[in-house]
C-alpha cells in the first residue's frame, strides 16, 4: 500500500509545483513530475512479486508468473504522449522567453481576465 | 553551440556506432524480449543527440537535415498505416490491424507476422521524431540566446 | 458495413501523413486534400446515418472474445457517435474551406492542414472507440494538434494562451489517466461495455466519477473549469476557433462525458444532479461574463461556456429523470432537447468566429470599440452574423429557439421551475450581448475610415452563406419525420444504455 501512496503524494508535489511555481521551466517541470507519478501508479498495479517479462521464450517454464501486460502497453503510450506534450511545451515556453525576454509567468501577461 | 574538447569527441566517435547498433538490436528483438519499436527508437536516436552535443559547431549544417529527418517520420508512420491497413484487404473479412504474415515457431527472429514490421517502423519513426524534437529545439534556442 | 468503421480514423491520419510527404513538393496539396478527405467523412458519416440502424461493434485486430470477456480493442458506432460524426466533418468540412483563403497569411500552411487533419482524426477516434483508454489516446491526439494550432500566429498572445491552455488540459489529461488507472485496478478491464455489467458501488465509484467528471470537465470548459477557454478560443485563428468551439469542446468534453456516465456507470442521481448544477453555473457565468467584453471573439468564446451550459442542462436533466425513474418521455425530450441545441450551438457558434474572423481580415481588428458601420462594406457578413446573433439568442424561426424552447419546456415540465426560469434569464442575457455586437460591429458610425480595408475572398463569404443556411434550415428538426432520422438515435442511445452492454459484448 505504501508504494501507492508515496506516488499519491508525488501527484499532489507535481500539482502543487504547476499552481505555486512562476518559472515557466519549473510548471513545465510539475506537470512532469505528474505525469511521472501516474505512471509509476500504472506499473505498479500491474506488479507481481517475482513476475517475469510477459512474453514467452525458449525458457518460459510452464508454471512462470508474468507481471501483468496491459499497464505496460498503457504506460508506453502514455509516455509517447507525455514526450509529445513537453515537447510541445518546451518549444512553446522558448518562444515565450523571445517575445518577453524572461521565464517569469507575473511579466507574461498580454492577456486579461 | 560550441562543441567540446577532442578527448569527449573522439570517445564519442567510438561510442555512437555501438550505442546505434544496440538500438537495432533492440528494434529486431522487440517481439522476443523487452524492449520494442519505440525504446529502440529512443536509443537510436540517442547516439545522433550524444553526437550533435560533442561537436557542436555542426549544428548549422543541420538545418538541412532536420526537413530530412521530418520527411523519414511522416514517411515512416504512413508505412505503420498502410501495413495496419493491408490488413483489411489481405486478412478476407476486413480485418484493420490482422496480422496477415505467417506466424512462425516462438522464440524465433523471423516469427509473430506483422509485429517485428511494425516494430522496424516503430523505431524508424521514433528515431527520426527525437532527433527532430532534439534538432529543433537546439538551433531554437541558438537563435533565441544569439 | 462494420468494415468502413475504421475508416473514419484511418483516412484523416492518411490524408495527414500524405499531406506532411507530399505537400512540400505539390503547392496547394495539402488545401485540396483536407477538403476532399472532410468531403468524403461527411458523406462516410451521412452514408452510416441513413442506412444503418442501432448499434454497430468492430473489433481492431479480429480477436475474438474469450468466453464473454472482450479482449480486442472495440469500435462501437451507435447513434449519438453518428450524430456526433456528422458534426465534426461537417464543421469541419466548411472551416476547412474557409481556410483555404484564410491561411494566406501564415507561412507554414501545410503544417496547419497537417494538424487540422490530425485534430479530426482524434475527434473521430474518440466519438467511435469503445473503451476508455482508446478515448485517452485520441482525446490527446485532439488536443495536442489544438495546442499547436492555438499557438499557430506565434504572436505574444497566442503563445500565452496556448501554454496555459496546455498546461489545464495537460493537468486534465494526467487526472483522466489516473483515474483509468484506478478503473484497472479495481476491475481489470478498460471496455466501456464490460465495465457497465460488473457489480462495482460504494466510494470506488464515485472517486471515479470525480476524476473523470474533473478530467473531461476541464476538457469541456464546465464551470470551475472554464479558465483557460476564452484565451485559447479567442487566440487560436478564426477556423480553428470555429472548430474548438463548435466541435472540440463537444466531441472530447461533452460526448465523453455523457458517454461515461450513460453507458458505463450505472446511472446515478447524485452524478445527474452535480452535472445539471454545473451546466446551470456555466450557463449563468459564461453569459455574465461575456457582457462586458470588447473583443468580438472572447465575447463569443464567453458565450460558448454559456450555451454549453445549456446542453449539458438538457441532458442532465433527462439523466435526473432517467436516474429517480421519472417519466422516460419527458427525459426523451430533455435529451433531444441538449443534443438538438448541441448540433445547432456548432453551427451558428461555427459561423460566428467565421464572421469574427472575416472581421479580422477585413478590418485588422476585433475590437468592437474600434469598428463600426461594416453593415454597409461588407453586407455578406453583417447578415450572416445577424443570422447567427438572432439564432443564438433563441429568436424564431431560427434553430436556437426551438432547441432552447425545448429545453425550457422540458425543464417545466419535469417540475424545474428554477432552471426554466434561469434559462430563460440567460437567454435574455444572451441577446443583449449579442445585440450590443450587433451595434457596435455592424451598425455604429464608423470610428475610422478602414484604410486598410480588404474584400473578403469567395471561399470564405461561401462558408459562411451555407452556415448561415444551415441555421435556418435546422429548425426543420423539429418535426418528427426528420428528427427521426438524425436525433431520435442518438436520444435512444443515451436513454436505452443498456442495450450498449448486449450488444457489444453480445
Amino acid at each position: 500500500m505504501i508504494p501507492f501512496i508515496l506516488c499519491f503524494i508525488l501527484f499532489l508535489i507535481g500539482i502543487y509545483g504547476i499552481i505555486t511555481q512562476k518559472n515557466l521551466i519549473k510548471i513545465i517541470i510539475g506537470l512532469a513530475i505528474m505525469e511521472y507519478s501516474v505512471n509509476l501508479f500504472l506499473i505498479l498495479i500491474g506488479y507481481i512479486n517475482g513476475g517475469t517479462a510477459p512474453i514467452i521464450t525458449h525458457y518460459t517454464s510452464a508454471n512462470a508468473s508474468f507481471v501483468d501486460p496491459l499497464p505496460q502497453a498503457l504506460i508506453l503510450t502514455a509516455i509517447v504522449i507525455g514526450l509529445a506534450t513537453t515537447a510541445l511545451l518546451l518549444a512553446l515556453a522558448i518562444r515565450l522567453y523571445r517575445k518577453y525576454g524572461t521565464f517569469d509567468i507575473r511579466k507574461i501577461n498580454s492577456l486579461k481576465g | 553551440m560550441k562543441g567540446m574538447t577532442v578527448i569527449v569527441k573522439k570517445v564519442t566517435q567510438f561510442m555512437a556506432p555501438v550505442i546505434f547498433i544496440f538500438g537495432i538490436y533492440v528494434v529486431l528483438n522487440g517481439h522476443l524480449s523487452p524492449g520494442g519499436g519505440f525504446a529502440g527508437g529512443v536509443i537510436m536516436a540517442s547516439a545522433f543527440i550524444l553526437q550533435i552535443l560533442a561537436n557542436g559547431e555542426i549544428l548549422d549544417k543541420l538545418r538541412k537535415e532536420e526537413s530530412g529527418l521530418e520527411f523519414l517520420e511522416s514517411t515512416a508512420i504512413l508505412g505503420f498505416l498502410v501495413v495496419a491497413a493491408l490488413g483489411l484487404l489481405l486478412s478476407g473479412s476486413f480485418v484493420f490491424f490482422s496480422n496477415f504474415l505467417k506466424q512462425g515457431v516462438i522464440g524465433e527472429l523471423l516469427s509473430a507476422g506483422i509485429i517485428p514490421l511494425e516494430n522496424i517502423i516503430v523505431g524508424t519513426e521514433v528515431c527520426a521524431a527525437i532527433a527532430t524534437i532534439f534538432i529543433a529545439l537546439v538551433v531554437f534556442k541558438d537563435e533565441v540566446t544569439k | 458495413m462494420n468494415a468502413m468503421i475504421p475508416l473514419f480514423v484511418i483516412v484523416p491520419l492518411a490524408a495527414a501523413f500524405f499531406m506532411a510527404i507530399l505537400g512540400r513538393f505539390i503547392k496547394n496539396f495539402s488545401k485540396i486534400l483536407l477538403n476532399l478527405e472532410l468531403l468524403f467523412l461527411s458523406y462516410l458519416a451521412l452514408h452510416f446515418i441513413l442506412n444503418t440502424q442501432g448499434i454497430l461493434a468492430y473489433r481492431v485486430g479480429g480477436f475474438e472474445n474469450a468466453g464473454d470477456i472482450p479482449i480486442a480493442i472495440y469500435l462501437v458506432l451507435d447513434g449519438l457517435s453518428r450524430l456526433i460524426l456528422l458534426v465534426i466533418s461537417l464543421i469541419g468540412l466548411l472551416a476547412a474551406f474557409y481556410s483555404t483563403s484564410y491561411t494566406r497569411q501564415f507561412t507554414q500552411e501545410r503544417k496547419y492542414y497537417i494538424l487540422f487533419s490530425l485534430m479530426i482524426a482524434g475527434m473521430n477516434g474518440l466519438v467511435i472507440s469503445g473503451d476508455i483508454f482508446n478515448i485517452f489516446v485520441f482525446l490527446e491526439i485532439a488536443a495536442i494538434a489544438s495546442y499547436a494550432l492555438v499557438a499557430f500566429g506565434i504572436e505574444k498572445q497566442q503563445l500565452e494562451a496556448s501554454f496555459k491552455y496546455q498546461v489545464l488540459g495537460g493537468m486534465a489529461s494526467l487526472i483522466i489517466l489516473l483515474g483509468i488507472g484506478f478503473l484497472y485496478w479495481q476491475t481489470g478491464t478498460l471496455n466501456i461495455a464490460d465495465f457497465s455489467r460488473l457489480p462495482v458501488s460504494g466510494p470506488f465509484v464515485k472517486l471515479l466519477a470525480i476524476f473523470f467528471l474533473v478530467g473531461f470537465g476541464l476538457k469541456a470548459a464546465i464551470f470551475p473549469f472554464h479558465s483557460w477557454l476564452p484565451d485559447a478560443h479567442s487566440s487560436a485563428p478564426s477556423p480553428i476557433s470555429a472548430m474548438l468551439s463548435g466541435v472540440l469542446i463537444k466531441a472530447i468534453g461533452i460526448y465523453a462525458i455523457f458517454r461515461i456516465f450513460f453507458s458505463m456507470f450505472a446511472l446515478s442521481y447524485e452524478i445527474a444532479m452535480v452535472i445539471t448544477v454545473l451546466g446551470t453555473l456555466s450557463m449563468i457565468v459564461g453569459g455574465l461574463m461575456a457582457i462586458g467584453q470588447w473583443d468580438i471573439k472572447r465575447m463569443l468564446a464567453f458565450s460558448s461556456i454559456s450555451q454549453m451550459g445549456y446542453v449539458i442542462v438538457g441532458i442532465g436533466i433527462g439523466m435526473i429523470l432517467l436516474a429517480t425513474g421519472g417519466s422516460k418521455v419527458i427525459a426523451g425530450f430533455s435529451i433531444f432537447g441538449g443534443l438538438f441545441h448541441l448540433v445547432n450551438h456548432s453551427v451558428f457558434k461555427g459561423l460566428l468566429f467565421l464572421n469574427a474572423g472575416a472581421v479580422e481580415y477585413a478590418t485588422g481588428t476585433r475590437d468592437m470599440r474600434q469598428l463600426g458601420g461594416l453593415a454597409e462594406k461588407m453586407p455578406l457578413t453583417a447578415s450572416t452574423s445577424l443570422t447567427a446573433s438572432l439564432a443564438i439568442s433563441g429568436v424564431p424561426p431560427f434553430n436556437g429557439f426551438f432547441s432552447k424552447l425545448i429545453i425550457i419546456v422540458a425543464a417545466v415540465s419535469a417540475h424545474f421551475y428554477w432552471l426554466a426560469f434561469i434559462a430563460v434569464v440567460v437567454s435574455i442575457i444572451t441577446i443583449s450581448y449579442f445585440m450590443k455586437m450587433q451595434k457596435y460591429v455592424f451598425f455604429n458610425t464608423p470610428q475610422t475610415d478602414y484604410k486598410n480595408f480588404r474584400a473578403i475572398p469567395l471561399p470564405m463569404n461561401l462558408s459562411m452563406i451555407i452556415l448561415a443556411l444551415l441555421c435556418l434550415l435546422l429548425s426543420l428538426l423539429v418535426l418528427p419525420q426528420i428528427r427521426d432520422i438524425f436525433i431520435t438515435p442518438a436520444v435512444d442511445a443515451l436513454i436505452n444504455s443498456l442495450q450498449y452492454t448486449a450488444v457489444v459484448i453480445g
